[in-house]
């Protein structure tokens, strides 16, 4: 038996494939190279990466980052690169920064809108990443960076220290006690960025913010009494404190603490400013309506239904730059004249209602795709209409929605821009003045440059969340 | 949701008890600022500068009104406005007056209810080509593509232009002057058609500016005016007058240099001591005090100081008086007198 010697005894080490078949080789080959059709659009494609780098490369690298005017930068090119070379010139950028992200803002208040955006950031943290610890210690960073910094400067170093360290205590426990501490603070959030912004007094956002307190107060009390009576109360009520007496109170209480900041009007907000006021506040509030309206078209009450048909098909069908004209213009005639309706508020509300109404079919596309079987499982276990949609339906439909929420979130985001025809100053718009004087005449790559980078990351940002939420959220085994 | 958008229309309800007035004057003076709408940005006539101030011809015209009516040049709040959305704003009272290189035209004074007070600025409308191009002159056109801003006189003019020479064009419409700018420099059209005043001021900001020749056909009569609405003639008086007073300053030598030291005593020329409030009372009759042209003309200087300051022949812009020369100097520029 031992001459059977084509039996091998021991195994033979693997061999590394051969080198066509492996690498960086085997990839081009397979890749780029498989065909003649391949190798021909390969070489197209190098020729034409090759035209963009060669016209852009140089440009980038012969920037130019201080000059006065771009007459200045066009001799430094000249000077430094021969004559008749081209470059980028961006000291336009260095100069008027500031302009394109805070618009017309004081200079001396700058620490405002960078305050209310990093307290944003605390307030977003605990709803975007609620389920996750994480977060706690950035919390702490955060309210640290936003106290020390907006204190920085306006008072002394000892103070600003101490600040800055309780501050640091207060993130902290406020993480440690639990999240829904925090989740207070995102509540509250709005009325402070409000008044963060706008500045005046400070009484004016408590005041407003009261008007919720009293409606679920008398929520509360009356429906204790008669449901409907309740819902009825927390709506009413609410609407006549703020109609009747919700300034006056803002009043009185300023005239007893005057707490105030100086005043700012929307005519000094602009640039990015505007477009993530206007961007934030539309998302956050449209969101929740879109919920209701999506709700409400599939209701069996008739009433509610039409009139969510209504409105979702209405202010679809009609261009958002339509309803920012409206905005902007006819609502002064039917207003009474001298009446000071803030535009921005206007262009919010607009915006809100416009994005509401898609978010209401990308949510209604969500609940269609669930299966009949959920909705008769939540009415099987007694739950009853809201409990059901608040357990079992929303939290699969928006999940489903996330791409098309988080697409109509990022068109309303870029659609901000739209307002600079209503002769708010959007990043483009203040570009346009920007190029209006005689120092910067004349460029354009730069700035376009500039304001589609910040764009692109806001946007990128807001796209990769929600790649994490929906891994995050993935309970199927697809 | 529903609470904020109530909220909305709510804080706009509260907002609204308190003030419903009479006049435009009335109102600015309780506002404490006049509301002068211009252009969000023209070479020279009105863009903010680095530190967000408006600066520009049409902003110093605001300032000179605001000096008058406010005493103060600083209380303008300059809204800018694009082209198409300036009358509407002047009629729902989003702003006092417009001082946008607004040309004064039969229909917009009789149809929109407007009323032109006063022309600042003599304009005409003009083309510009490249010199490759070979054109001498606006006849050879035949056919070429056109950058045209929209919502303005020079699309009406260069149509009229095109159809009365029996020749056929294909405009490329714009929103603004950047855009338009920016189009004819990537060579989107051959022509680019607007007031000869932006055509310099944009020829001036090419890198190769000599290879750009503004042809001699000026097209057009464009009257630029400081409009207000119809209706409040108080108030259109107080815009006109306060022009009329810049005017009357370069006629007679008073500078913003000079001008209180004029104004401390009366002088030889009784219509200098007239317009200074040292004699008479012309400024009541305004409903102002007598010191409201003293300080108009302080604000940003007479006409001519304001012309050179902002779009002269010393700015990189460079535009010379021509028809923009008081009477006395072969120009058009003509106040009525102060008496």
């Amino acid at each position: 038996m031992s001459d059977a010697s084509y039996v091998r005894e021991a195994m033979l080490p693997a061999q590394k494939p051969p080198a066509s078949e492996t690498g960086v080789v085997h990839w081009v080959r397979a890749n780029l190279l498989s065909t003649w059709g391949n190798i021909v659009l390969t070489l197209l494609a190098v020729y034409v990466v090759y035209l963009i780098l060669a016209t852009i490369g140089p440009w980038l690298l012969r920037s130019v980052w201080t000059a006065g005017s771009l007459q200045e930068c066009r001799e430094i090119i000249e000077a430094t690169w021969g004559e008749g070379k081209r470059g980028a010139c961006f000291a336009v950028i260095a100069e008027r920064w500031q302009q394109i992200i805070f618009g017309f803002y004081p200079r001396e208040l700058y620490w405002r809108p960078i305050l209310t955006l990093v307290l944003m950031l605390v307030a977003l943290l605990p709803i975007l990443f609620y389920e996750t610890r994480r977060f706690s210690w950035w919390v702490g960073v955060l309210f640290a960076a936003a106290l020390f910094g907006s204190v920085w400067g306006h008072a002394s170093p000892v103070v600003t220290v101490l600040v800055g360290i309780a501050a640091v205590c207060l993130g902290v426990w406020l993480c440690v006690r639990g999240p829904q501490y925090l989740m207070w603070f995102s509540l509250i959030f709005p009325a402070a960025a409000f008044w963060l912004l706008w500045g005046g007094t400070v009484w004016l956002p408590v005041t407003i913010l009261l008007g919720f307190v009293l409606g679920y107060g008398a929520y509360r009390l009356v429906s204790a009494l008669n449901g409907l009576a309740g819902v009825i109360a927390a709506v009413v009520i609410p609407i006549l404190w703020w109609v009747l007496l919700c300034r006056a109170a803002a009043d009185v209480l300023q005239g007893i603490v005057p707490i105030a900041l100086v005043e700012l009007g929307s005519d000094q907000f602009g640039g990015f400013l505007l477009s993530t006021v206007i961007g934030v506040s539309g998302i956050t509030f449209s969101l929740p309506l879109g919920i209701l309206l999506a709700l409400g078209r599939q209701s069996d009450l008739l009433i509610v239904k039409s009139f969510c048909v209504a409105f979702i098909e209405g202010f679809r069908g009609v261009p958002l730059i339509t309803l920012l004209f409206v905005a902007s213009l006819l609502l002064n005639y039917f207003l009474p004249p001298g009446t000071t309706f803030d535009v921005i508020l206007r262009v919010i509300i607009m915006v809100t209602i416009f994005a509401a109404a898609y978010l209401a079919e990308v949510i209604r596309g969500g609940l269609a795709a669930l299966p009949r079987g959920q909705y008769e499982a939540a009415d099987s276990l007694g739950l009853d209409y809201w409990k059901a949609q608040r357990l079992i339906i929303m939290p699969q439909a928006l999940k489903i929605s996330i791409p098309g929420i988080v697409g109509t979130f990022i068109g309303l985001f870029k659609d901000t821009t739209l307002v600079s025809f209503i002769s708010l100053s959007d990043p483009m718009q203040i570009v346009s003045s920007i190029r209006a004087n005689q120092e910067w005449n004349g460029i354009y790559w730069e700035l376009f440059l500039f304001v589609g980078l910040l764009f692109f990351l806001f946007c990128f940002s807001m796209s990769r969340y929600s790649m994490y939420l929906e891994r995050k959220l993935k309970t199927d085994h697809r | 949701m529903k609470k904020s958008v109530f909220l909305g229309t709510l804080s706009a309800a509260a907002l609204l008890g308190g003030i419903a007035s009479a006049t435009t004057l009335e109102d600015v003076k309780a506002r404490g600022e006049l509301l002068c709408g211009s252009n969000a940005g023209l070479a020279g006539f009105s863009a903010p500068d680095a530190n967000g101030v408006y600066q520009g011809f049409d902003v110093a015209m605001c300032r000179a009104i605001a000096a008058a009516v406010l005493g103060d040049p600083m209380k303008v709040k300059v809204i800018p406005l694009s082209s198409e959305t300036r009358f509407t704003a002047l009629s729902a009272g989003e702003v006092d007056l417009l001082s946008r290189t607004t040309t004064w035209t039969y229909s917009r004074d009789t149809d929109l209810k407007l009323d032109f007070v006063g022309t600042s600025y003599y304009d005409g409308q003009g083309f510009m080509v490249k010199k490759s191009l070979g054109v001498s002159s606006a006849k050879e056109l035949d056919g070429a593509t056109v950058c045209i801003q929209t919502g303005t006189t020079t699309e009406l003019n260069l149509a009229d232009f095109f159809k009365s020479n029996g020749m056929t064009y294909e405009p490329v419409p714009l929103k603004d002057n950047a855009e338009a700018e920016q189009q004819y420099s990537a060579g989107s059209c051959d022509v680019y058609t607007t007031d000869a005043s932006g055509l310099a001021a944009t020829r001036a900001t090419f890198a190769d500016a000599s290879e750009h020749v503004i042809l001699p056909e000026i097209i057009s009569k464009e009257p630029l005016a400081l409009t207000v609405r119809h209706g409040d003639n108080e108030w259109a008086d107080i815009v006109k007058w306060t022009f009329n007073a810049l005017l009357t300053a370069e006629e007679f030598g008073i500078t913003s240099a000079n001008v209180a030291e004029q104004a401390a005593a009366p002088g030889t020329n009784p219509e200098i001591n007239r317009l200074l409030g040292t004699e008479g009372e012309l400024g009541a009759m305004l409903g102002l005090d007598k010191d409201w042209a003293v300080r108009a003309i302080a604000a940003g200087g007479n006409y001519g100081e304001i012309f050179e300051a902002n779009i002269g022949a010393s700015t990189p812009i460079g535009l010379s008086r021509g028809l923009n020369a008081l009477w006395t100097q072969g120009g058009l520029q003509y106040a009525p007198p102060f008496r």
